[in-house]
């Protein structure tokens, strides 16, 4: 077996003992991340998990400033901090958005687009568990087709697909947007790397599989994360100034979405038609995604 | 000095200008517009020198400068009306989180329906929201206002609104003394040169917190907003001193003993100075400078004289089932006097001009049975 670890840097920036979930996958991608980002580093975080995962004040779960902001706020937040560093003499802090997927394809949209639009130079970073799950788990406009959640009850499960947010951030040609799971550990710090030397605004959409929310078990967040990739659900590429496409792990044949959908409890009331029309709508994006990064070259 | 010729909001640019402002973000709205506009020709000019960010919404806008003030920089905003009623979230956020940032409000009704006419609704609805306000009632008011605010929220550390009124102010054309870079240096320190923010020492800012520490919070900012009087105190002497304008946080014009006061806020009292100074009349004027805090004691003194029969609060705005949101403040703060003047109401809201004419008949009216308020309507 590889070791994965292997390049991981030791130094940490988020201690343990903190309230997320057990096997919460998207705290684990973040711990990671932030041993990329390194000290040089403040986090604006939205209203989200991470808002009880970062701790109560005085106490915190980040060895890095963390500064709250609304729900809708965060990019507009993060844009206005950077700036207000620059007015204040320092211009090398990076600052690191933190979202989930409500607050980046729903309602921090607006700001994110404009955020985006003006490349603000910040790392806007969309941690993806596929519905609102600090509210307790409802649909969000990232929730998959065929998926339960409180608010899209069995036999009423959402019925319209996942918005395609990294098509919509590569249409503001921004310098660096790229997909990411912690199951690929040297691809998500590679990218992060990469990322950090770039100047003006930077996107990562990180998948994020969330134990209670998916109907998983605790130890299985990181299998998930593969399946997602290994399946074609969520492929793992790069694109740079909204042109240049790079698929960073190519599976050499990708494996049925089955092996995906049928791990998870949200999923449990697909019917074969449903899981069907994720088959073709899976491949035909994958296709697509080839296509591009064909063109790319 | 100079002197110049120039509208309100051009005055609101001017004292952002001199204020060293560090990052300025706003969105366009009618009638604050040419505020941002003559900023960012400032920017682009060169005149101005700090960020400016032309955002897609007031949201936005005022994220921005939660964003700037967080890292310490000094922000600036300026709205009007439904501009301010969409950062509704963020104005609570900015003074939970004691930010020392400024805003100009250009007083506009809000809809339905579509009413760009002046009205302080808007402003006077973010009442609860922990913000500093302050009303002006000339061009060269909300110029000093803007570079007073600055020092008034970086001493408190709570946010502040200058507001005035829409049109009647933002575009009417007035003398005003833009005073030297140098002077304003010397009343306002100059802007952070380094963040606000130790790398080394990290803090978890405005996370969650249960219900003992919030309240324990909201004690300390209540404390914090009261303390403010004595601050004003302070900084308008020092304004005075420096400038020789002042700019109280009420303002009482008329003669002593006078047994009828006016009260009003806002460019309002430009037109009650000028309809008392004219033959016969022996009323006074109380104007409202400071809104929040709320100078009641200052307010006190003057309503609470034993000579004062009758007041008539004036309003440009209106809560729906109360009434004037003035007369109801003064209201509440003559609440325990043995022998309080009656305090009637007069209102003008949606924009309604204020003419001399409207006033006398205000003055004469007898309110019909049933009516607490005189709707100025029932008078033209
Ligand atoms: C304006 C506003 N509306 C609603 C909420 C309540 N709220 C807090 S977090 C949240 C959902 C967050 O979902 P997501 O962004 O996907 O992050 P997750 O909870 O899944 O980590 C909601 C609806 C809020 N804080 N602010
Ligand atoms: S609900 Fe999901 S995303 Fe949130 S802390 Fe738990 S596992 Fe993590």
């Amino acid at each position: 077996m590889k070791n994965l670890a292997a390049g991981v840097p030791h130094k940490e920036y988020l201690f343990s003992g903190h309230t997320a979930c057990p096997g919460c996958s998207a705290v684990l991608t973040i711990r990671h991340l932030t041993k990329v980002l390194g000290r040089k580093t403040v986090f604006v975080i939205t209203a989200s998990c991470f808002s009880i995962i970062a701790g109560q004040p005085p106490l915190r779960t980040f060895d890095l400033n963390v500064f709250h902001c609304p729900f809708p706020s965060s990019a507009a937040v993060g844009g206005g901090l950077k700036r207000g560093l620059i007015a204040a003499g320092d211009s090398e802090t990076q600052v690191v958005v933190l979202a989930g997927d409500g607050g980046t394809f729903d309602i921090g949209l607006q700001g994110l687009s404009a955020a985006a639009e003006r490349n603000e130079d910040i790392i806007f970073i969309c941690y993806d568990n596929e519905a609102y799950m600090n509210t307790g788990m409802q649909r969000s406009s990232a929730s998959p087709f065929g998926s339960q959640s409180n608010t899209t009850p069995a036999p009423r499960i959402k019925q319209n697909p996942k918005k395609d947010i990294m098509a919509i951030i590569a249409a503001h040609a921004v310098p660096y947007a790229a997909t990411a799971t912690i199951a690929y550990p040297r691809d998500l710090l590679a990218k992060v790397e990469k990322a950090k030397n770039i100047k003006g605004f930077r996107f990562f959409h990180l998948m994020c599989p969330c134990p209670p929310g998916w109907g998983i078990d605790s130890d299985e967040s990181v299998e998930l994360s593969r399946l997602a990739v290994e399946t074609g659900v969520f492929p793992l590429y790069e694109t740079e100034d909204g042109e240049r496409i790079t698929i960073t792990h190519r599976p050499d044949s990708l494996r049925p979405v089955e092996d995906y959908l049928l791990r998870q409890r949200r999923f449990s009331t697909m019917t074969a038609a449903d899981r069907q029309k994720v088959r073709d709508f899976v491949s035909r994006k994958w296709r697509k995604l080839l296509a591009a990064a064909e063109a790319t070259i | 000095m100079t002197e110049k010729i120039i509208t309100g909001n051009q005055a609101v640019a001017q004292g952002v200008r001199l204020s060293r402002a560090q990052v300025v973000s706003a969105y366009p709205i009618t009638p604050q517009t040419t505020v941002m506009e003559t900023l960012a020709e400032m920017w682009a000019g060169g005149e101005f020198g700090g960020d400016f960010v032309a955002v897609e919404s007031e949201y936005s806008a005022l994220g921005y400068c939660v964003g700037a003030a967080y890292a310490g920089a000094r922000a600036f905003t300026a709205t009007s009306s439904h501009g301010l009623a969409y950062m509704h979230e963020l104005i609570h956020w900015a003074a939970g989180a004691r930010l020392p940032i400024v805003m100009s409000n250009a007083n506009r009704a809000i809809g339905a329906p579509w009413c760009i006419e002046s009205d302080q609704t808007d402003s006077l609805s973010q009442r609860d929201t922990g913000w500093l306000q302050l009303y002006c009632s000339s061009v060269q008011e909300i110029l000093d206002s803007i570079i007073m605010a600055f020092r008034l929220a970086e001493t408190a550390r709570l946010p502040v609104m200058v507001n005035y009124d829409g049109f009647y102010l933002s575009h009417t054309y007035e003398a005003a003394a833009i005073p030297e870079q140098k002077e304003v240096d010397l009343f306002l320190p100059s802007p952070p040169d380094r963040p606000a923010i130790d790398l080394d020492a990290p803090e978890n800012r405005h996370g969650l917190v249960g219900s003992e520490a919030m309240h324990r919070l909201l004690s300390v900012r209540y404390q914090a907003t009261e303390a403010v009087l004595a601050i004003y105190e302070e900084i308008y002497r020092e304004f005075a001193l420096r400038f020789g304008r002042r700019w109280p946080a009420v303002e009482y014009a008329g003669p002593p003993g006078a047994q009828t006061v006016l009260v009003t806020a806002g460019g309002m009292a430009q037109t009650v100075k000028s309809f008392l100074s004219g033959p016969g009349r022996g009323e006074a004027l109380l104007r409202i400078r400071l809104f929040r805090p709320f100078p009641a004691d200052g307010i006190r003194k003057v309503l609470g004289a034993p000579h004062v029969a009758r007041v008539v609060v004036i309003d440009r705005n209106v809560s729906m089932g109360v009434g004037g949101i003035f007369a109801q403040e003064v209201k509440a703060a003559l609440q325990g006097l043995p022998k309080g003047p009656q305090v009637s109401e007069l209102n003008v809201s949606g924009g309604l001009d204020l003419s001399p004419d409207l006033l006398a008949r205000a003055l004469e009216a007898q309110r019909p049975e049933g009516e607490k308020i005189n709707w100025a309507v029932n008078l033209l």
